[in-house]
């Protein structure tokens, strides 16, 4: 019980399905995630796999109306998520978590201008609320903006987002994710809309952040590279479940699932690049799942027990868990 | 200001349709067969006097000509004068035109705010029994036309439950304001003649709500679509991360990119108010500028027709612009990217 107590997150069978014409996209199915204060945890699987679902079940911004959560739990600070009130929801977006999306231009507000969208965020964030207002909202705002070097920032708040070039936009993300104080930022694959040096560019500035506040992340990417160079754990996802968790240097080392294996076989030498190019097949679909473990349709070490049910997390040593029946046999 | 220019340029080509409709009407009123002239004294007159009115009329000169005379009295605001009213034309127009202006814009506002109101009711009740209902509404207000509301309304309002009056702008007995804008209700308002006002206003009620629920429903229907759009956008869901509160996501984040699409529909219901406006305006014998175009046709009245024409042809030019400039207000991305195009 004793290491419960600096656990931030603990995401636990999280299953979580979109309701489409036709029945249920199970999409997650039994994710686990846990992070520490302070923890950089790093997420990585291929494009569909459930990264983002996952993201925003934690601050519940699934689009509303479209998904099911059937069963799961995500703790934040030992209290369920799921089960929150309104004003608990509130005050964790406001003042626990920020979240950094995939696409700049999609999580920008076409018809608002920055100063507009990034001065809400403060505005109705928790510490803006406590504090009294010490500094006015611009100030804060110009701040935010300077801290993830945007030039300009008095100018960049009357600009509308097509005003901006997409590295601009995914600055402009950053700063209202940090422009008031979090515990835990959740970073969706920064940049990847963009091209590799201004990538490149956003990663240092994440990774500067990250260092000077101290905060807990979650990064998520497409690289393992990126995530050995930037964290302190990494997690493993396939077609919306955890198949393996260890930190880099044991992952990297020793790697046990096979769809780890292939990820790890096709780490181009240098950054960017398909992950997938290693591992013949696709996803499966998530509206016909194969009961059993996701991977069978691609995995060369399949047996009978595997398709029929689920593979749980199992620990092969210490801190380092894997989900595949191999490690059972 | 580049969206000035924007602005000027919509206007000079704005010119430019009215002065090609203002030919086409010309043309089309001179090609159809019959005599205004004849027409206008009556089949006893005797030739001569006929005569002598056609060249009044200019009649007998060329098509060209006829153009240039009759252009040249619009500009200065002469169109001629009505064969039947025997008064000039654009007297006429002074005295319905008002009628009508206040029945649409009265229609127009409604539509503007009932279309935003059920539209944003049916989204955020999506599949409730709210959505159903505002649905099922929706296709009885599309389907059923203006006049078939008009007389139904007046069948129930007027005769069964007669609660609202269903004739002319003004019930006997009520002194109407003086004349300022023409529009009674403003007028009466000016004057402080709250009589006048709550009177005319219960009116306005049938027709107005008559004419609107066309437009009023298909606005309803593409808010809902673009809010359920929009509400599942990424911009949304990060919003709503960052812990802004549900009110101001919705009636500033969603609502404001989902009436775009609204706005830019409204400027064509709008003008279609006053096709519309034809058969309500005879149902409900209402004093406007539709009713009287009507007559002038059945008379073949043709300064009026073409005046008529030239009256909604600008009245739609009007009321595009002004849409196309709120769409530009609500939407950045319009305003820049016309700036760069010019
Ligand atoms: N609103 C939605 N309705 C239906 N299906 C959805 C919805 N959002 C996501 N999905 C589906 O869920 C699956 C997982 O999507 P998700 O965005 O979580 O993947 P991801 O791992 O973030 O992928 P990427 O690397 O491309 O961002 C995909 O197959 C996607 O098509
Ligand atoms: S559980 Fe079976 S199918 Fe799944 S990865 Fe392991 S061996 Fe392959
Ligand atoms: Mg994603």
């Amino acid at each position: 019980m004793k290491n419960q107590e600096n656990i931030l997150l603990n995401i636990k069978d999280l299953h979580v399905w979109y309701r489409v014409y036709g029945g249920y996209l199970k999409v997650l199915n039994g994710v686990h995630l846990m992070v520490r204060e302070g923890e950089r945890v790093g997420l990585v699987g291929e494009a569909g796999c459930g990264k983002t679902t996952t993201m925003k079940s934690i601050l519940q911004i699934l689009p509303p109306g479209d998904f099911h959560i059937p069963q799961g739990q995500i703790f934040y600070k030992g209290q369920d998520v799921l089960k929150m009130s309104f004003k608990e929801l509130q005050r964790l977006r406001s003042r626990e978590i920020a979240m950094i999306f995939q696409d700049p231009t999609a999580a920008l507000n076409p018809v608002f201008i920055i100063g507009t969208q990034i001065g809400d965020v403060i505005k109705y964030s928790a510490a803006f609320e406590e504090n009294e207002h010490k500094e006015t909202i611009k100030e804060q705002s110009i701040k935010a903006l300077k801290e993830v070097y945007l030039p300009d920032p008095e100018r960049m708040l009357i600009n509308y987002p097509l005003q901006l070039s997409g590295g601009m936009k995914q600055r402009v993300c950053i700063a209202m994710a940090i422009s008031s104080p979090r515990n835990l930022l959740i970073a969706d694959e920064p940049g990847t809309s963009l091209d590799v040096t201004i990538q490149d560019q956003i990663m240092r500035l994440l990774n500067e952040i990250v260092e000077k506040r101290k905060t807990s992340i979650i990064l998520i990417t497409h690289s393992l590279g990126v995530a050995k160079e930037m964290t302190d754990r990494i997690y493993v996802m396939y077609a919306g479940t955890i198949v393996e968790t260890a930190t880099p240097e044991v992952l990297f080392k020793n790697p046990v699932h096979p769809y780890t294996k292939g990820l790890l076989a096709s780490v181009p030498k240098i950054s960017g690049g398909g992950i997938t190019k290693g591992i013949p097949g696709k996803l499966p679909s998530y509206l016909n799942p194969p009961s059993g473990c996701r991977f069978q349709l691609r995995c060369e070490q399949g047996d009978p027990i595997c398709s029929e049910k689920p593979p749980q997390l199992f620990e092969v040593e210490k801190d380092h868990l894997v989900a595949c029946y191999l490690t059972q046999r | 200001m580049k969206f000035g220019s924007f602005l000027l340029k919509r206007l000079l080509l704005s010119i430019f349709v009215i002065f090609g409709l203002s030919i086409v009407i010309f043309i089309i009123a001179r090609v159809v067969p019959g005599d205004p002239a004849r027409m206008a004294l009556g089949p006893r007159a005797p030739e001569e006097v006929v005569q002598r009115l056609r060249q009044e009329m200019h009649l007998d000169k060329p098509l060209p000509e006829q153009y240039f005379y009759w252009i040249r009295g619009v500009l200065s605001g002469d169109f001629g004068r009505s064969l039947v009213t025997k008064r000039a034309v654009s007297e006429d127009i002074k005295e319905f035109l008002p009628a009508t202006m206040e029945l649409a814009i009265f229609a127009g506002i409604l539509m503007a705010i009932f279309a935003v109101l059920l539209g944003t009711l049916a989204a955020r009740y999506k599949d409730t029994w709210v959505d159903s209902l505002i649905r099922t509404l929706s296709y009885f207000g599309v389907a059923i036309p203006a006049f078939v509301a008009a007389i139904i309304f007046m069948l129930l309002f007027g005769y069964y439950w007669p609660i609202l009056p269903v004739l002319s702008r003004l019930s006997p007995g009520i002194i109407p304001p003086v004349r300022i804008t023409g529009l009674l209700t403003l007028d009466s308002l000016i004057q402080g003649n709250f009589v006048a006002f709550w009177d005319a206003f219960k009116h306005l009620i049938l027709p107005s709500v008559a004419l609107s629920l066309g437009g009023l429903f298909q606005e309803a229907r593409i808010t809902r679509s673009a809010m359920i759009e929009n509400i599942r956008k990424d911009f949304l869901s990060a919003e709503r991360g960052y812990g802004i509160p549900e009110r101001v996501i919705m009636f500033k984040y969603l609502l404001k990119p989902s009436l775009i699409p609204t706005v830019s529909m409204m400027g064509l219901d709008f003008a279609s108010l006053f096709a519309n406006a034809f058969l309500v305006e005879t149902i409900f014998n209402w004093p406007g500028i539709s009713r009287y175009g009507i007559s002038a046709m059945m008379h073949k009245d043709l300064s009026v027709i073409s005046a008529v024409i030239i009256v909604f042809g600008a009245i739609f030019v009007v009321a595009n612009i002004i849409v196309d400039i709120i769409v530009a207000f609500l939407d950045p991305r319009v305003r820049l990217s016309t700036s760069r195009g010019i």
